[in-house]
């Protein structure tokens, strides 16, 4: 089963921004938390040319790659049309606005 | 609950765009039924053209896929045409006896040609041009006939008849008036199209009136008679002498029509639940027959359907192109003239090039091209925008690239250009490709071809040619959206401007007031309008608007430029491009002790330290902070550098103290956001070793004081700076300078650059505003020294009172 790992405080997170995790393997996790306070992980690794994704504006339920402008799902790690692509996805909670993410 | 029923009748082209406009903005809320009497799904009409010429087939044209009905959960009957609309019933019956009720009703069904009230018009071998059915016809009759007479010398009649003569038939054009498309063309264009139909084995009777269409033996059509007597022969006559808007079933039911079924801006007819657009409506008295003026119907249709309420249609201008391979011809507006407008011709018979432009009160207000269209969709912009074009009336029939519009050379040739041609160089994207994606997805803006291909959506040089690339390939039916007008992104229809205008008049200073006053459809916007509308909060309300690192750009929120692997670069400013040795010494250290792989001097006399971990940025700031250094912005839409040359400080042919100005320059500017980079420079002397001439401000010392010249850029599109005046001090300079600066930071929209709001605004207004007010000049300046009063080096701030968790990693152990 999933092994939940505390990760930081939800306030520790911008609205509409992003933290980067790092692992020793397996590259950077980003954790994005949005206007509505959903939080949603994605592998910090662009489908397009490997962006940082972790660094790109957060809007609605999308993250935009800051190095070409794809769009990216949060909460499925799709690309948005015209462009395809996808990118792997975590599960995140939030409890007592604590970030726990399944490793 | 059940949804709401939404019917559309007619499965054309203004109605289908009107159920794809719903959909976008309001996906779930109407069950959806659509009748269309053809057996098709929704197609390309304007490309049957091609089809005839057999340049495409029919199945390269369908725009909406049977899948596209069933993913969307439409229902489609093909093939059944509604008989009777029962009101009080709410309902409509087709000619099958299928019934459905509605809650709203939109009728789109088009228009039929006009077949001329002449004895013989029923006549097998005697058709309109209007759906596949009759280019059908037309292709299979080409094949067995010989003898085509086409009745129209119209648009719809020559692309008719150049496909029939493609197929090898015999065609002659009859046509009432004095010359072809006289509702597009003056008489000289008129002529030239003739000459180079002919040429390509057309024939034409202009002033010609057709009495009767005779019936030979079989039963088909044999001959046609004119008045006068003469006859010729005719197996196959197409009727193109105008179309009726399709309006019979609508006045049977009792909804007001008056040649058309009347709307009013919301494109309501007098039935509250009926709505219809396309060519069946009657809108302030014009009924539309091309589809520019209907997809802009079917967006405010589809506001009005998704309940939202906003936005009217108050009419179109149109232009038309003709689509006939080999021909290039282009009109809009009010081309013929009269009393009170100018006319300016271009005419070189031989060449095959004739242009004509008219102006009224200093604006073009029509035009007519023949031979060289390249410039159509430019003037139509112009007309459409009403830009005041006296200060470029002298270059102006020379067409954009003279009046020093676009960089890129060899851009008129978008119809000649090989399908293996790259038209975006930053995407790789080939003539072919767009060509392909225009045609196979129906596309018709712009941003369209942007989103499929790509084309034109990074640096943005090639969108002339891409538009003219659209323009080429699927005729009039392309029209640029007004600038003013032009919404900002998806998020809004609000245009850069409407947004601007608004953020003034009710006083919005913060993102959320904005977007709830102009009832934004996003919760919290997009990569495109966040960053705008934090920049017009910042720049309207200095000390009051907040700013909200979250709607910047990655590069503005770390204060350094990402790279392509995701690291980032550091660049220290360097006033006037001037350093020290102890300068260069704390930059040399902080390179080692940050291992930075690349040391780079930049275009604007900097030094760019390449390659730097994020996490390293707020320790390589501090270092370089405490060596007396800050930010160098060389990542901001804002003041990035003033470049100097050596000047009279010690060069020999130095007027002036060109770094000295130039640090003053830079002095008054740092930390100045702005709509786009903006970049200055200073040069002792007119040899202008600083290149001040591609500056956004460029300043040229001469004996008697300075000459400023604005809206230069070295970048995409290289544009020559205008001059704009000569002063006497370095305080002048500094108010001159400032003031244009402001103006533009007040007036620009998000990412315009000087050259392109200079563009837009025209370079007289500037003067109005900065040389012929003087007050208004002192006013701008000092609104410019106001809100930069307490600026303060980001570096610095970044690392003390802003939180600077951004660039701390969370780490895990393994
Ligand atoms: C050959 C050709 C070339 C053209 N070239 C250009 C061009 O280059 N540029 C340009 O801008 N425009 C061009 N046009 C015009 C353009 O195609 C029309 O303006 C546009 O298609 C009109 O859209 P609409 O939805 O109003 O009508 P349509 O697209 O005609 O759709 C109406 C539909 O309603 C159906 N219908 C009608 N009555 C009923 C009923 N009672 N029940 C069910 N269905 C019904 C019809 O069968 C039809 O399918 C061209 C037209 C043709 C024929
Ligand atoms: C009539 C023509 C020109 C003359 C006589 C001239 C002369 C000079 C002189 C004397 C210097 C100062 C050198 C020094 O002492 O450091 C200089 C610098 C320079 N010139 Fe020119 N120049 C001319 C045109 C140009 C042009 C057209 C350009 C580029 C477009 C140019 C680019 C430069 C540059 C980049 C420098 C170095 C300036 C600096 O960074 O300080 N020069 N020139
Ligand atoms: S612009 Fe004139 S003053 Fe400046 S370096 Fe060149 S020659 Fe000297
Ligand atoms: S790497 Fe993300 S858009 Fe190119």
């Amino acid at each position: 089963m999933s092994n939940w790992k505390l990760i930081c405080k939800l306030d520790d997170i911008p609205q509409l921004g992003s933290r980067v995790v790092q692992r020793a393997t397996g590259g950077d996790i980003a954790i994005f938390r949005n206007a509505e306070d959903e939080v949603f992980a994605l592998h910090d690794k662009c489908p397009h040319k490997a962006g940082p994704l972790s660094q790109g504006i957060v809007h609605g339920r999308r993250v935009t790659c800051p190095l070409h402008g794809w769009n990216i799902g949060l909460n499925d790690g799709q690309a948005v049309a015209p462009d395809v692509g996808s990118c792997s996805t975590f599960q995140v909670k939030v409890e007592n606005g604590e970030v726990y993410l399944a490793l | 609950m059940s949804k709401p029923r939404l019917v559309l009748i007619g499965n054309g082209m203004a109605g289908v765009r009107t159920v794809e406009e719903l959909l976008k903005i309001k996906p779930d809320h109407y069950d959806i039924t659509i009748f269309g009497a053809e057996p098709h799904p929704n197609y390309n009409r304007i490309l049957l053209s091609p089809v005839l010429a057999g340049e495409m087939t029919i199945q390269e044209i369908v725009l909406n896929e049977l899948d596209w009905y069933k993913e969307n959960n439409i229902t489609l009957h093909t093939g059944k045409q509604i008989a009777k609309i029962d009101r009080v019933n709410r309902k409509v019956v087709a000619d099958d006896g299928t019934e459905e009720h509605y809650d709203r009703l939109l009728i789109a069904t088009g228009s039929t040609p006009f077949m001329l009230p002449v004895p013989g018009n029923d006549l097998p071998g005697v058709i309109g041009y209007r759906d596949i059915k009759d280019t059908d016809e037309m292709i299979d009759a080409a094949t067995r006939h010989k003898h085509a007479v086409v009745i129209g010398g119209g648009l719809l009649g020559l692309e008719a008849a150049n496909g029939l003569k493609l197929r090898g038939m015999d065609v002659t054009v009859v046509h009432l008036g004095p010359w072809l498309l006289e509702r597009q063309l003056d008489e000289v264009a008129g002529r030239m199209l003739q000459k180079s139909l002919e040429d390509k084995g057309l024939k034409f009777l202009l002033e010609t009136q057709t009495e009767a269409l005779i019936q030979g033996e079989s039963g088909r059509v044999a001959a046609i008679r004119f008045k006068g007597g003469m006859q010729i022969p005719a197996d196959l006559v197409v009727m193109a002498a105008g179309i009726r808007p399709n309006y019979g079933l609508a006045e049977k039911s009792g909804i007001y029509c008056n040649r058309g079924i009347v709307v009013n801006d919301t494109m309501q007819t007098y039935d509250p639940k009926i709505y219809a657009v396309g060519e069946c409506v009657s809108h302030r008295g014009i009924a539309y027959g091309l589809v520019a003026p209907l997809f802009e119907q079917a967006k405010v249709a589809a506001n009005h359907l998704a309940g939202y309420g906003i936005g009217r249609y108050t009419g179109s201008v149109t232009s038309t192109k003709l689509k006939v391979t080999g021909i290039d011809l282009f009109s809009a507006g009010d081309f013929m003239g009269g009393k009170d407008t100018e006319e300016i011709v271009l005419n070189d018979p031989h060449g095959g090039v004739y242009k004509k432009l008219v102006i009224k009160d200093n604006k073009l207000v029509g035009g007519v091209m023949y031979g060289d269209t390249a410039d159509g969709p430019w003037y139509f912009q112009l007309l459409k925008d009403g830009r005041d074009i006296h200060d470029i009336r002298d270059s102006l029939i020379f067409g954009q690239n003279l009046v020093g519009d676009v960089g890129h050379a060899g851009k008129s040739k978008a119809a000649e250009m090989a399908d293996s041609a790259e038209v975006c160089g930053c995407n790789g994207v080939t003539k072919g490709v767009i060509v392909q994606a225009i045609k196979a997805k129906g596309l018709f803006t712009l941003d369209e071809v942007k989103k499929h291909t790509k084309a034109a959506s990074s640096c943005g040089s090639c969108a002339g040619l891409v538009e003219q690339i659209l323009a080429s390939t699927i005729g009039g039916a392309y029209t640029p959206a007004a600038l003013d007008t032009k919404p900002m992104c998806a998020c809004t229809d609000h245009s850069h401007k409407a947004v601007r205008e608004a953020i003034v008049a009710q006083h919005l200073t913060t993102k959320e007031a904005i977007f709830k006053a102009l009832e934004w459809k996003t919760p919290n916007g997009c990569d495109k309008c966040r960053p705008a509308v934090n920049y017009y909060l910042i720049s309207t309300f200095p000390h009051e608007a907040k700013d909200d690192p979250q709607s910047r750009f990655i590069n503005e929120r770390a204060h350094a430029n990402i790279q392509k692997d995701g690291t980032y670069s550091v660049v220290p400013r360097m006033w006037g491009g001037l350093t020290t040795p102890a300068e260069l010494r704390a930059i040399a250290d902080a390179a080692e002790k940050y291992n930075v792989p690349t040391v780079k001097v930049t275009g604007g006399q900097r030094i760019d330290l390449l390659g730097v971990k994020k996490e390293d940025l707020p320790k390589m700031w501090a270092d370089l902070n405490a060596a007396g250094m800050v930010s160098g912005h060389a990542y901001g839409k804002s003041i990035r550098t003033v470049k100097t040359c050596v000047g009279a400080e010690h060069c020999r042919f130095g007027t002036q103290k060109s770094m000295t100005m130039g640090i003053k320059l830079e002095k008054m500017l740092f930390d100045m956001y702005s709509p786009h980079k903006v970049k200055l420079a200073v040069s002792g002397c007119p040899r202008n070793c600083a290149e001040a001439g591609i500056k956004d401000v460029g300043v040229i010392g001469v004996d008697s004081g300075y000459e400023l010249y604005i809206g230069g850029n070295g970048g995409i599109k290289t544009e020559v700076a205008q001059f704009l005046c000569k002063v006497r001090t370095d305080e002048e300079v500094m108010e001159y300078s400032g003031a244009f600066l402001q103006l533009y930071r007040e007036e620009g929209w998000y990412l315009e650059r000087t050259c392109h709001y200079m563009e837009r605004v025209g370079l007289d207004y500037i003067k109005s505003k900065i040389l012929e007010d003087e007050e208004g000049r002192k006013a701008y300046y000092f609104r410019l020294l106001d809100s930069l009063k307490d600026a303060k080096d980001p570096w610095q701030t970044s690392r003390e009172e802003q939180p600077i968790k951004q660039f701390i990693p969370i780490k895990l152990e393994a």
